[in-house]
């Protein structure tokens, strides 16, 4: 430090602005009543084809809906809105993650007293997004056993960020010899405690006992107990 | 490459903080985790292109990088921690999934110019 300066303590997180933007929505959605779920994972593990399951087989007992976040197109909300919920794509342009002012905005309009869970699904990208709280109850990351069982150890910090594990396309991991208990020590190593699943969207195997949980998830979140926490 | 994302948060910070001391800032001292999700280098590279032309150009970003600090519950002790990989106490080996430190992404000090 030159002679002719002096320290100023500032302590700010840089991304203050989204933290408070982030608490605002979290404080919106517990309100509401609203579950918001987040999902990350790399290009092509197969978010929009969980989430199309997932939406798919949460409607006729609960009112859903999602938002998802693409760099150009809007190609995933085609799919999902066959799951006929209320789809609404946020194409981000150069921006490789989603921010919590982008989800605040794309929320103009819409009524969370009117929604028991919202989906977050973000771009595909498993670096960027793990900076920026969204707000959400439970972020998922996703990954396919194509990816290979040493991706946590490639990723530890959006696996470390995250709540949830979920390994998909489980239907092909005879046929790739998928390694599910190395994939399982990966997950432990970036973030003892992981919650893992297993499953295929295309099949339905291993979808219900994820779907539970996230049922189970959401009424505690709902109990007294937490909204005075 | 969030990171240019950062350089301009962290400007935008610091550019509010000036504005309160009335100063020219000589430098910004950031706190940087190694679990922030934040590469050190690629942070360098975005803040350099992201400062030219602004009120911060000269102003340099020097970075203390902040080590993984974990507590284990079995030894009843905090240890830092190898990588980021293996979030393990080093000691007992025991899984450690209390971080108490390295998560840091913080503007902690400014120097102003007298």
């Amino acid at each position: 430090m030159s002679v002719n300066s002096r320290l100023v303590q500032v302590r700010q997180h840089v991304l203050k602005k989204n933290d408070v933007a982030a608490r605002a929505l979290r404080a919106r959605f517990h309100e509401a009543g609203t579950f918001v779920v987040s999902l990350v994972s790399s290009p092509g593990a197969g978010k929009t084809a969980f989430l199309e399951k997932v939406l798919g087989s949460l409607r006729a007992r609960y009112r859903v809906a999602a938002l998802v976040g693409d760099l150009a197109t809007d190609n995933d909300a085609q799919p999902l809105a066959r799951a006929q919920v209320p789809v609404k794509q946020i194409i981000t342009g150069t921006v490789c993650h989603l921010e919590a002012e982008m989800i605040a905005n794309a929320l103009e309009g819409w009524r969370l007293d009117d929604l028991d869970f919202l989906f977050l699904e973000n771009v595909g990208n498993l670096v960027c997004p793990s900076t920026f709280d969204l707000g959400e109850d439970l972020r998922l990351v996703l990954f396919s056993v194509t990816e290979g069982e040493d991706k946590p150890l490639k990723y530890p910090t959006i696996f470390n960020t995250a709540d949830v594990a979920i390994i998909t396309k489980m239907d092909l991991a005879e046929a790739t010899e998928f390694d599910a208990a190395a994939a399982h020590r990966s997950i432990q190593s970036v973030r003892p405690g992981m919650e893992t699943f297993e499953l295929s969207a295309k099949t339905g195997q291993g979808m219900e006992p994820w779907l539970n949980f996230l049922r189970c998830s959401q009424q505690n979140a709902a109990s007294p107990q937490r909204q005075q926490g | 490459m969030h990171e240019l994302s950062i350089a301009l948060s962290i400007l935008d910070l610091v550019e509010e903080e000036a504005e309160r001391q009335r100063g020219r800032v000589a430098a910004v001292h950031l706190k940087l985790g190694r679990l922030s999700g934040v590469v050190k280098d690629a942070l360098v590279s975005a803040y350099d292109m992201a400062r030219e032309g602004t009120s911060l150009a000269q102003t340099e970003l020097v970075i203390e990088e902040v080590p993984l600090l974990a507590h284990c519950s079995v030894c009843a002790a905090d240890h830092p921690l190898v990588s980021i990989q293996d979030l393990r106490c080093p000691v007992c080996g025991n899984p450690t999934p209390d971080i108490l430190s390295g998560r840091e992404l913080e503007v902690y000090a400014i120097e102003v110019e007298t």
